[in-house]
């Protein structure tokens, strides 16, 4: 397997934690010692997100909905954090993060509602699809302009260390969000405040179009931690014992009252942007070989196999049990009408004033739109 | 009764959600150890200590996104921008996520939390001390806009937002923070959001104001009935949602509107509070309404009260809306 290729400028400064090795062994002074029952989950888990991201995307294609962004290729990075994180910690998701909130406890016909935008979402169809909100997993709502989620992230771990409770949060986000507002005041005031914040910025080499060498003219974005006066650390983002290392070792800093960690989890974007890209317009194809042959699963599913804990006929029934269960629900979500048009004027504010009621009246008298479906 | 000015009444309410509720922390620039640049925070830091009073950044933006977070959590955070012509790094916050975080979650995750700013001229502050940005925020949907007048009404008013479950911009005239005074009852009490009051009664024409202005709406009633035009002026207290029962009782009663405030007037408050009545009242109007306003270009320093809505400018126009 080739070396992690240089994202960067030529010269990588700073070293790269990896545990897992092309040998399938794991390198001890990093190893987070997850038993086989914990590894099969988060193996599984991956699995289940590139399953649901393939099918979902089919799903656009068909029509059936109206967009998917993915994470093709940044499963590890997801699925290793969230895991690494505690039951009472928060998660702040970027958009591409739909595989942590199922692991967290999102139920996937919820999730699949989303997609719809039926009237069983639980954002009642308000927002795009991946657009989604837990609220019993810890999971906060998706905005879709970047890096607005970090400063939250900061406060809600903030708001917690006031109040004298223990509850860190994990704020996902991408390369492109470390030219935002939000990453400078977020880290920033995590620094000032010693806030235990998980920064985890998921270096996937795009920001739509844009490479990492158009968002900053360092050499890495752990480095930009040193500006703030937290650490900054590289991780293998492929390698999810590495990415569970460094998290779990970045809650531990933060329950020791030592504030918040920013972690570059190296990795790509193996698919376009969203299902509204086509990334052939400003990336050769030839560019994913590297990155393929450092596919977050295969290397994952070479150690199970080589441990005798997983194989084809278990790689089979599990995809058999996802296709069935993703089948089962978008046909529930299908057959689900939109949301009432009253949901439009409702939440809002908590009580619709009088403005609000005037106009949903005004539309519930008034003439319907054509089907946006015709 | 203890008289006090605005910045004695807002401190009170503040000092008093502080003892009641553990969870209402106070964030700003300056807002600790100083009391603010114009000592509404004085004191606190004191009592409550630098965890729950506390001096950020400069980053607004920072500031609100971090207090947003907050409330996630569920603390009761109350900003202080510390000039609203510094609220803009902050829009995004206030616009994208803080207005629409409860509609976009489906109510799972309500962000309440009250942003406190001083607004308004006629301080000598020049453009960046000076705007008094309303419009930007009534426009955007999920936020309640306050600005009172007086200090019984800055404390009651500001009790009540923060016991309002949703996010309120809470706008403080800054030109009467001391020139205001009043009796203030030292107990707890509310002023009612979305209630309107009418501090003049009259016949002849309604004049609609807010924060600073209704004490030069006042000034021009006063004048008027001496040439003997009765105005009816209504202290708006609440900007949104308005208190547009109020506003349509008293325009069906006069059939004449003049709309006074301190902001620009392309699509003002004004234009809408016109909208709103013309909408309602057409049957019932005499005159054409009319706005007095701030003019359409940046807030100017050295010609400042030729560029505020003062007595002088409102007194002329509600003679001719009751003459015409």
């Amino acid at each position: 397997m080739p070396d992690i290729p240089a994202t960067f400028r030529p010269e990588q400064p700073s070293k790269v934690i990896r545990v897992l090795s092309d040998d399938a062994t794991l390198d001890p002074r990093h190893d987070p010692r997850l038993n086989e029952s914990e590894v099969l989950e988060l193996y599984r888990w991956m699995v289940t997100t590139r399953q649901l991201d393939e099918r979902l995307v089919a799903l656009q294609r068909q029509g059936r909905i109206g967009f998917h962004v993915g994470s093709l290729g940044e499963e590890a990075a997801i699925i290793g954090a969230a895991f690494a994180m505690r039951k009472k910690d928060w998660l702040f998701p970027c958009y591409r993060e739909f595989g942590a909130a199922l692991m967290r406890g999102l139920p996937l016909q919820v999730f699949i509602d989303n997609m719809f935008g039926n009237a069983n979402d639980t954002v009642l169809g308000r927002q795009m699809p991946n657009h989604s909100t837990h609220r019993a997993s810890g999971y906060a709502s998706v905005s879709s302009p970047v890096g607005t989620q970090i400063t939250q992230a900061v406060g809600f771990s903030w708001g917690a260390k006031i109040d004298g409770k223990d509850v860190a949060s994990l704020v996902y986000f991408g390369d492109g969000a470390t030219s935002s507002t939000d990453f400078h005041s977020g880290m920033n005031f995590a620094g000032v405040f010693k806030v235990p914040v998980v920064f985890l910025c998921r270096n996937n080499g795009w920001a739509i179009s844009v490479p990492v060498e158009r968002q900053t003219a360092t050499r890495t974005f752990a480095e930009k931690a040193a500006a703030y006066g937290i650490p900054g650390v590289r991780v293998d983002g492929n390698d999810i014992f590495a990415v569970v290392s460094v998290v779990r070792e970045a809650v531990r800093r933060g329950e020791q009252g030592l504030g918040a960690t920013l972690i570059e989890a190296i990795t790509y974007r193996m698919g376009g942007h969203s299902t509204s890209d086509d990334p052939n317009r400003y990336r050769a194809t030839d560019e994913l070989k590297p990155w393929a042959e450092r596919d977050p699963l295969e290397r994952l599913r070479q150690y199970l196999e080589r441990r005798a804990q997983w194989d084809d006929r278990k790689e089979q029934a599990l995809i058999a049990d996802i296709d069935q269960r993703f089948r089962a629900a978008v046909a529930v979500a299908e057959k689900t009408p939109p949301p009432s048009l009253e949901t439009m004027f409702e939440d809002v504010y908590e009580k619709p004033p009088w403005h609000l009621q005037e106009q949903c009246a005004e539309v519930l008298r008034g003439p319907r739109a054509p089907s946006s479906h015709s | 009764m203890p008289q006090m000015n605005m910045v004695q009444a807002i401190n009170e309410a503040l000092r008093s959600a502080m003892r009641k509720d553990k969870r209402v922390v106070v964030l700003g620039e300056d807002v600790g150890k100083v009391g603010g640049v114009f000592r509404v925070t004085a004191g606190l830091s004191e009592e409550f200590g630098e965890d729950r009073v506390v001096d950020t950044p400069l980053s607004e933006n920072g500031i609100v996104g971090c207090a947003v977070g907050m409330a996630l959590y569920g603390m009761v955070p109350i900003v202080e921008i510390q000039f609203a012509d510094f609220i803009w790094p902050a829009y995004d916050q206030i616009v994208n996520e803080l207005a629409k975080y409860r509609y976009r979650s489906g109510g799972e995750y309500p962000a309440k939390l009250v942003i406190r700013t001083p607004v308004g001229g006629g301080i000598k502050g020049g453009h960046y001390h000076s705007q008094h940005p309303e419009a930007a925020f009534i426009h955007v949907a999920g936020l309640k806009v306050v600005c009172p007048s007086n200090p019984y009404d800055a404390k009651g008013l500001l009790l009540a937002s923060i016991q309002d479950p949703d996010p309120v911009l809470f706008f403080e005239p800054k030109r009467v923070y001391r020139a205001a005074k009043g009796e203030v009852p030292e107990n707890d009490y509310l002023v009612p959001l979305e209630s309107a009051k009418v501090v003049r009664p009259g016949r002849h024409v309604t004049v609609l104001a807010y924060g600073a202005m209704l004490y030069e709406a006042l000034d021009a009633a006063a004048k008027a009935a001496e040439k003997g035009v009765e105005a009816e002026v209504i202290d708006l207290r609440t900007l949104w949602p308005v208190d547009i029962a109020t506003i349509v009782t008293s325009v069906k009663h006069t059939g004449r509107l003049v709309v006074v405030h301190e902001a620009p007037r392309t699509c003002g408050f004004g234009a809408e509070l016109v909208s709103l009545v013309v909408e309602r009242c057409f049957y019932h109007l005499e005159a054409p309404p009319v706005r007095v306003t701030g003019f359409d270009t940046p807030f100017p320093y050295t010609l400042e009260m030729e560029y505020m809505p003062l007595s002088h400018r409102i007194l002329p126009a509600l003679l001719d809306c009751a003459k015409s």
